[in-house]
């Protein structure tokens, strides 16, 4: 690392690594600057100048998140004239700002209400400029919600959109008292490159990017008698609620969210792990006759490498962007829509229910789930497979509006059946985590044994390193799988879209050679959704990987194809994978969104 | 009376046989001596950069030439997008080689081998007759050995692309929007390589200090102003136009010379400038020891409302702001809406005041010198002309 810088801090000395921001020195030893544009993922914009400081000497007040250290820097962080620049810079934003605090989804949980508040912000310094700005409000996507009159112009969501997702479809618009966060053409996020990923909503500091809630309808159908409401949880989702609960980054709450889920009234509560066992089955399957297809009958026509397909996000990204290559895409739906289809065939039946009577809802950390749900292909039930989807934070606010107090609440289990689950099944939150499970199951299925790790840990999967590769050489195969004998299966993992677009490159250059690659839309995976409780940061994700591990360890059976539901559905009702039922049911296809 | 240190000068447009056509004998000489030595010489003579901010462009070389690596860049800010800023454009009409020798001088001392020149959107018009000129400058250049190249690039049209950072992202391609400062240019420019960028007419004068030594140079001017100015005089001057004149001088006498007669205030800079009342005429200089100027002098007559003069520079940094900084984008629009008030009743004078502190605010806390700027003409104007923005 490089030299140690010395300076001094509201008189302080405080020693830290050359290229150290201001700010992140003062943090060091317990001085708190104020910030609006500053996020730890993202590059540094120092454009909201909330966070400036005096430095000795300089002519003018310094932005501390985007001025590194210097030798000998003398910094004060609380002079008059810092104080009286700061509460201007907050009252020049609330003075473009529409203010309606009570009226708004982020209440209690916004950067600019905070800051409004320590500061005080109490009278009217300056004039308000919002009737004087023809402020749009954006809610035609059925994921994400744009308000302008409610953004700080940060362009915290344009970074993560373009740095962290590739994607671009935010971009700034116009200049001066025009600029502002716009779209291509202007358009709505529902007809643009969007992918609905939500990672610019988990990190813009105010009201300006929500996702669109559908907490009153789920309310709803609880509430109507005729209702039989079904709902799935999703793998993340139990490393991450507790944090909106006032519970550790990262805590595990299953039993507690099962426990409020049952309380806040859902007539059955049940596992979308579950449907991820039944997805390494399908998944793992199609990869071994893709690969028996090319390795054994030299198909030429069958695409390789496989990629998963579990990540809507990551759906509409390849269905934009590298429409050439769709066919690799794995055909499998992905678990919250197996879940959703089996909920109204499968579970209708054996509980003896009219499917039309069901309401199937999920939880899930993502908002993406709520467009994939929305596809025409999700209705191979005959009805809507699955009828909404809440993040994490609307399952969040649910359980406050049901006057719970989840901390207290008794743990409790998941309903039967479909509420079995495996460790495979749980670590589906995590960037590698498909990979995982799925070569947990195949190399059982090829060889008889158990992949060769201690514990089944996996551990070259593991890690928050943006692309990940590994080779797995197959050997001592059963008779029936002879033709991959001595082969080495290659891998990719990427997570976060600038990852995924890096491999893709790669594989259309022709420079990798990969068999089967997992890739996840947002950063850390699903542990990293943006439907995941705000803050989300490389820190936090690292604490909901870890408790992501620690359910998997916990967990009495470990791999997918020994989840006994799994077995007993194969036998009931889908017989077997790649099955004409599974066609119907479980499997999809996807489009060209090239064109648009 | 007028004092005897205002002068026109005639050194950036005359003599123009050591840069033009199919000679640079400027650059023979240079080329004999050694980088080093030749920045030592710029140091020496004082020069500071001509586009407004006034640094020592000696040291920016020195700085540049410090950085030990391959790909070095020049670029000759030729935005010129100040209101009331006119004399770039006539440097490039009249003198274009010596902009090219100056660029190619900076290029020799700092070790770069492209420079570009980033043109303003408007001056389209010159490019044929430019690239005339460079083609010449090239074979020229490349029949005495030496590496380097101009380019024309266009600007995008907006007043904050003439800041040195914007114009580097403009130049690659992104939006206009100027970077975080350090890293400084020199360190991290262009392709976030080390770069020096120069006005126009600085890279003029370089040319000129080599042709005729820094003795002669150092004779022009005073202490802290060393050398000559382009000014572009407008408003209400019976003598609009480009002038060059020696820098120091006392702005009565300025005013004696372009005045109507009858001149209330003079706009020195520009609309990023200070307004001067004539009370202050006497005791004002024109340099950086005084009022500071990139060249503009609008000058105003009793017939003028500075209400509306004041109303037209914040309405045009309310729209070239590029937006993303907090002060300067709302700030401006706060001080339209607010003299506005005050000047229809709304706000109470009292409400000048609190205007006044904010422009404080932006000056302290704006990204780049468009936004830290703005308080000059706002302060200059209220606190000289207060009568004139409440009736
Ligand atoms: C908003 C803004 C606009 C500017 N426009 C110009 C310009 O048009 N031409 C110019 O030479 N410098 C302009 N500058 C100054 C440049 O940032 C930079 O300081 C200058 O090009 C350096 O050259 P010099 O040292 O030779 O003056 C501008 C600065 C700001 C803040
Ligand atoms: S975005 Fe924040 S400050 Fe704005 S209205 Fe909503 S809660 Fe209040
Ligand atoms: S949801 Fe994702 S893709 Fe869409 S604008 Fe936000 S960050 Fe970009
Ligand atoms: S939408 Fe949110 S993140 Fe984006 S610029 Fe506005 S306030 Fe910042
Ligand atoms: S001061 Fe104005 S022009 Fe400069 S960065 Fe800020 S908003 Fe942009
Ligand atoms: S947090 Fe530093 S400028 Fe915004």
């Amino acid at each position: 690392m490089g030299n140690i810088i010395k300076l001094k801090i509201d008189g302080i000395v405080v020693s830290v690594v050359e290229g150290t921001s201001i700010l992140n020195a003062a943090k060091n030893v317990n001085i708190k600057i104020p910030t609006l544009c500053y996020h730890p993922d993202l590059c540094v914009a120092g454009n909201c100048r909330v966070c400036v400081v005096e430095q000795e000497g300089a002519r003018t007040l310094t932005a501390s998140c985007a001025t590194p250290v210097s030798e000998g820097m003398v910094i004060n962080t609380n002079t008059v004239k810092v104080r009286t620049a700061r509460k201007h810079i907050i009252e020049l934003l609330l003075s473009e700002h529409n203010s309606e605090c009570t009226k708004c989804y982020k209440n209690g949980n916004c950067e600019l209400q905070s800051l409004a508040a320590e500061y005080k912000i109490t009278n009217e310094n300056f004039i308000d400029l919002v009737p004087l700005h023809n402020y749009t409000i954006d809610n035609f996507s059925p994921s994400i919600i744009k308000n302008n009159s409610k953004c700080i112009r940060c362009q915290r969501c344009v970074r993560t959109c373009e740095q962290l997702q590739s994607v671009s479809a935010l971009v700034v618009a116009h200049k001066g008292e025009h600029m502002k966060i716009s779209t291509f053409l202007e358009k709505s996020l529902f007809d643009v490159v969007c992918t609905n990923c939500g990672q610019c909503i988990i990190r813009c500091p105010v009201g300006a990017l929500i996702e669109k809630n559908y907490i009153e309808e789920v309310w709803n159908a609880i509430y109507d008698p005729n209702k039989h409401v079904v709902v799935q949880t999703a793998p993340a989702v139990r490393v991450a609620l507790g944090e909106d609960l006032d519970m550790r980054h990262g805590e595990i709450v299953t039993g507690k969210m099962v426990s409020a889920l049952k309380k806040i009234g859902f007539d059955s509560v049940l596992d979308t792990d579950f449907a991820a066992d039944l997805t390494i089955m399908e998944e793992g399957t199609e990869l071994l006759t893709r690969l028996k297809k090319a390795l054994v009958e030299n198909d030429k026509t069958v695409a390789l490498p496989m990629i998963t397909s579990c990540s809507p996000g990551w759906i509409k990204f390849i269905e934009h962007e590298f429409p050439q290559f769709l066919s690799n895409v794995s055909t499998c739906k992905s678990p919250q829509q197996m879940f959703g289809v089996l909920t109204k065939t499968y579970y209708a039946k054996k509980r003896n229910l009219d499917p039309a009577q069901i309401v199937s809802v999920s939880i899930m950390p993502c908002t993406a789930k709520k467009f994939e749900a929305d596809r025409p292909e999700m209705r191979s039930s005959g009805y809507k497979d699955v009828d909404y989807v809440l993040t994490t934070r609307e399952l969040a606010v649910m359980i406050k509006q049901a006057g719970l107090d989840f901390r207290s609440l008794p743990e409790e289990k998941y309903d039967s059946f479909m509420g079995q689950s495996t460790g495979a099944a749980v670590i589906f939150g995590v960037s590698g985590g498909v990979m995982e499970a799925a070569l947990r199951t195949a190399y059982e299925f090829i060889t008889g044994r158990e992949v060769p790790f201690t514990n089944l840990e996996i551990k070259p999967v593991r890690g928050m390193e943006g692309v990940k590769e590994t080779s797995v050489k197959i050997e001592r195969t059963l008779p029936e799988w002879r033709f991959l004998e001595g082969v080495t299966l290659n891998t990719a993992i990427a997570h976060g879209l600038a990852n995924a677009k890096k491999v893709m490159q790669n594989v259309a250059s022709g420079k990798a050679n990969y068999h089967f690659i997992e890739i996840m839309a947002c950063p850390g995976g699903c542990i990293g959704g943006g439907g995941q409780p705000i803050p989300t940061n490389a820190e936090i994700l690292m604490k909901r990987s870890e408790a992501i591990y620690m359910e998997d360890t916990g967990m009495p059976i470990r791999k997918s194809h020994e989840n006994p539901e799994i077995v007993q559905i194969y036998n009931e009702f889908i017989e077997k994978p790649l099955g004409q039922k599974s066609h119907e049911l479980l499997h999809t296809n996807y489009i060209d969104r090239s064109e648009k | 009376m007028r004092s005897n240190n205002f002068k026109k000068t005639d050194v950036i447009f005359s003599d123009c046989q050591h840069t033009d056509g199919q000679k640079y004998p400027i650059l023979e000489s240079v080329l004999k001596k050694k980088p080093q030595d030749i920045i030592n010489e710029i140091i020496d003579s004082g020069l500071k950069g001509r586009g407004g901010a006034g640094f020592p462009t000696g040291l920016k070389w020195k700085f540049a030439a410090a950085q030990e690596q391959a790909e070095k860049y020049v670029i000759c800010n030729a935005d010129e997008g100040e209101p009331g800023t006119f004399k770039d454009r006539e440097i490039l009409l009249k003198v274009p080689g010596k902009v090219f020798a100056g660029m190619a001088i900076c290029g020799y001392c700092i070790n770069a081998k492209k420079g570009y020149i980033y043109l303003r959107g408007e001056y389209k018009f010159m490019v044929p007759e430019l690239t005339k000129f460079l083609n010449e400058f090239h074979t020229t250049i490349q029949k005495m050995g030496y590496d380097f190249s101009i380019q024309i690039l266009m600007g995008s049209g907006a007043y904050v692309c003439g800041e040195e950072t914007a114009l580097m992202e403009s130049m690659e391609g992104r939006r206009g929007e100027p970077r975080n400062k350090p890293p400084f240019p020199v360190i991290e420019g262009f392709n976030n390589k080390p770069t020096v960028i120069n006005n126009v007419e600085t890279f003029v004068n370089v040319a000129m200090i080599q042709r005729y030594g820094v003795a002669e140079f150092k004779k022009l001017g005073t202490h802290d102003s060393r050398g000559t100015k382009v000014f572009s005089i407008s408003g209400d001057t019976s003598k609009p136009g480009v002038y060059e004149l020696e820098l120091g001088m006392k702005l009565s006498d300025f005013v004696d010379e372009y005045g109507d007669g009858d001149t209330k205030a003079v706009q020195v800079g520009g609309a990023s400038g200070f307004c001067v009342p004539r009370k202050k005429f006497n005791e004002t200089i024109i340099g950086f020891e005084g009022v500071p100027t990139g060249g503009s002098m609008m000058l105003f007559n009793s017939s003028r409302s500075m209400y509306n003069v004041l109303s037209n520079f914040i309405h045009f940094f309310a729209e070239e702001s590029c937006g993303q900084c907090t002060p300067c984008r709302v700030g401006c629009q706060q001080l339209v809406q607010g003299i506005k008030a005050v000047k229809n009743g709304a706000k109470d004078e009292d409400y000048l005041k609190k205007l006044l502190k904010l422009t404080e605010s932006m000056k302290l806390t704006a990204k780049c010198g468009l936004g830290q700027s703005v308080a000059n003409s706002f302060s200059s104007i209220v606190t000289n002309f207060k009568e004139e923005m409440i009736y």
